[in-house]
């Protein structure tokens, strides 16, 4: 394989784990914002009132049926001008991609309220318990523990995605990727690597959750 | 005293249960029977509200539970209920599906609700499972800690939906045992049950329920020795063997 030149490395590698630092920061950013914003809009589907649901609805078709490249872009550019403030491009980023992640991660959590059966809310309301205590303290808990291998597909999958906002200058991996690539003229080495780092990241992730899900069953079985 | 007066209760148009009238005093043990489909789980789950009923009045102390005014978490912390499934929180402890809603909702200390979960514990002979999960226990063990958690909330009265329906044969013994001692402590109770020994030796009164009415109601004795009604006949002459 002659014509790979990895030599480049030598002294580009801190390009590679500085991306990569950015980008698992906005993946760990992302997921957590976006589950909080994800219940909440959960919560708001299964609001009496009919407004509120709607807007929940109404934002989860939209952020689902557009391109995350429209969205960042629309955060990028819309924001600032909504809000008549100077906003860093790193929080724009990291606000894109929540609002993207929140919007999947809600259509995951109603499934997964959905899956704890009836019985359980019963029982506590007929301890006392009101609606907002059971949702909290009873639904939640075991909604959390049906979604977390879906919430660690998020997260697999905000890795991921978070390579889209290099467009708006964000020095993720794919930024860094692209800086090494027009400094080094390499075209195809750089990208290489940096899938592999890629790859690294996500099949280190399914190893963990796959860990700690299986310490989350212990109240499964006997 | 709870008190039910001309309660219905209609699922879209079907209509499940049809002018109830019935009296529970203080202490009575009601045991509710009939055949499946009569109404008899809905009426008991019109008495904690988890079903709204569609026209009448649940006079518990005074208070009549169906104005909108009231607030029905304060009525259900008075009323006990133990379900067919058990419906215990899965994802905690023994002791902690006892003590979370006397702390959460009671406001009581830590420390007393657990002394008062471990009392109750020794109360259903489960005291030495007050670490483990749900999912570890039998269905039986599940049904008392079931009736324990009830029972943390101190409250007047207890119903029971079907509480053995779920278990396997051997395991009835010991819920029935437990739910025995708390009528022996002068507890309120209404039961709904397919047990008619159980519900000859622990009943105070007898409603029999069929068609979504109260067919007939009437002491242990009576009812089974002399039911009155055709339709009552024909229910215990198939269940008593």
């Amino acid at each position: 394989m002659e014509f790979l030149n990895f030599s480049f490395l030598g002294s580009y590698y801190s390009f590679f784990l500085q991306g990569a630092y950015v980008t698992v920061l906005l993946a760990i950013i992302s997921v957590i914002a976006g589950t909080i914003l994800g219940v909440l809009l959960t919560l708001m589907r299964r609001s009496k009132i009919k407004v509120v649901r709607w807007i929940s609805i109404a934002y989860v078709e939209f952020i689902r049926g557009t391109p995350l490249l429209a969205q960042v872009y629309l955060v990028y550019v819309g924001l600032p001008m909504l809000l008549q403030l100077n906003i860093p491009d790193f929080t724009t980023g990291a606000i894109a991609l929540t609002i993207h992640a929140s919007a999947y991660i809600s259509e995951t959590m109603r499934s997964g309220i959905e899956a704890v059966p009836y019985g359980q809310s019963e029982a506590a309301r007929s301890l006392g318990m009101n609606s907002r205590r059971t949702m909290l303290d009873i639904i939640l808990p075991q909604a959390f523990k049906n979604i977390l291998p879906a919430l660690g597909n998020q997260f697999i999958g905000n890795i991921k995605d978070s390579s889209l906002v290099s467009v708006i200058g964000i020095a993720e991996l794919m930024y860094e990727t692209t800086t090494v690539r027009g400094t080094t003229a390499l075209g195809l080495e750089p990208i290489i690597v940096c899938s592999l780092i890629y790859l690294v990241l996500t099949l280190t992730l399914t190893r963990l959750l796959t860990f700690v899900e299986r310490r989350l069953k212990s109240s499964d079985h006997r | 005293m709870i008190t039910v007066k001309h309660l219905y209760k209609s699922f879209n148009s079907h209509e499940v249960l049809s002018d109830i009238n019935c009296t529970i005093h203080d202490g009575e043990v009601i045991v509710i029977i009939g055949p499946s489909g009569s109404g008899k789980s809905t009426l008991l789950r019109c008495l904690n509200l988890l079903e709204t009923p569609t026209q009448g009045s649940i006079i518990i102390d005074g208070q009549d539970i169906t104005d909108r005014k009231v607030n029905i978490d304060q009525v259900r912390e008075k009323m006990g209920m133990v379900f067919q499934q058990f419906n215990l929180f899965p994802h905690k402890t023994v002791i902690k599906n006892i003590c979370h809603a006397p702390i959460r909702v009671r406001k009581m200390k830590r420390g007393d609700a657990e002394q008062q979960g471990m009392d109750l514990l020794s109360k259903v002979g489960l005291r030495e499972k007050k670490d483990v999960y749900p999912i570890t226990l039998s269905g039986g063990q599940q049904q008392r800690i079931a009736i324990a958690r009830a029972l943390a909330m101190q409250p007047t009265a207890m119903l029971f939906d079907e509480p053995t329906s779920a278990l396997d044969p051997e395991m009835v013994s010991e819920v029935l045992a437990v739910i025995k001692d708390l009528a022996k402590e002068g507890m309120t109770m209404v039961i709904v049950t397919h047990e008619m020994g159980f519900a000859k030796e622990v009943g105070d009164r007898i409603i029999f329920m069929d068609g979504g009415q109260i067919v007939e109601e009437n002491t242990p004795e009576e009812l089974f020795r002399h039911p009155q009604h055709a339709r009552t006949q024909n229910f215990l002459s198939k269940i008593l063997h």
